[in-house]
């Protein structure tokens, strides 16, 4: 399957998604420990991370797909949020918690 | 001041966004030899500008990344952006 198409398959499975480096419990870079710590903070139990440091298609596909060359790459109904910047911005203003609700995975 | 090759290059590049303020913080001391970083330097940007107004940070943080351009392939591994519109 074509990289692209396995990652918007990906996107569509789960209400978040999170593109990292290394896993929530063993994150691997300083930005991806981040916006796993932001999301446990917001209350959020479970969500999809896929390591992009086990498959390079997927960590150079990912940078394309959303026209964004960083990881880690936060998505929340399918869209786009942004990376450890803008996630942690978005949770000190309410944002993300709000959005999260919204995507009915926080109570 | 002097600063590293790769300071240099940046702040040249983001010239492009007309800041009023651009601060450019090199953290790869921080970060040299961690998995992933793959040689690449870790920096930390502060830029104000007017063609911010009225963007998303998502389009602000492509306008940075765009203006990086080829650095952000070759140099720089993680780029920490603040990027606000005079005023805010």
């Amino acid at each position: 399957m074509d990289i692209q198409e396995k990652i918007r398959q990906q996107i569509a499975a789960d209400p978040v998604v999170l593109y990292m480096k290394g896993t929530p419990d063993f994150p691997l870079c300083g930005f991806s420990a981040a916006v796993v710590q932001v999301l446990r903070r917001c209350g959020l139990k479970d969500f999809a991370a896929y390591n992009v440091l086990e498959d390079e298609s997927l960590r150079q596909g990912i940078k394309e797909y959303a026209n964004w060359p960083t990881i880690p790459q936060l998505y929340i109904k399918g869209e786009f949020i942004g990376g450890a910047d803008i996630v942690r911005e978005m949770y000190e203003s309410g944002e993300l918690q709000e959005l999260l609700k919204e995507a009915g995975v926080l109570a | 001041m002097l600063e590293p090759e790769r300071v240099v290059a940046l702040r040249r590049r983001l010239q492009a966004l007309e800041p009023l303020e651009l601060e450019i913080h090199d953290d790869s001391a921080a970060h040299a030899g961690h998995a992933g970083a793959a040689g690449g330097g870790h920096y930390r940007v502060r830029i104000v500008s007017p063609r911010f107004a009225g963007l998303s940070r998502v389009q602000r943080h492509r306008l940075v990344f765009a203006a990086a351009g080829d650095l952000m392939q070759r140099g720089v591994h993680a780029l920490a952006i603040t990027a606000l519109a005079p005023g805010e």
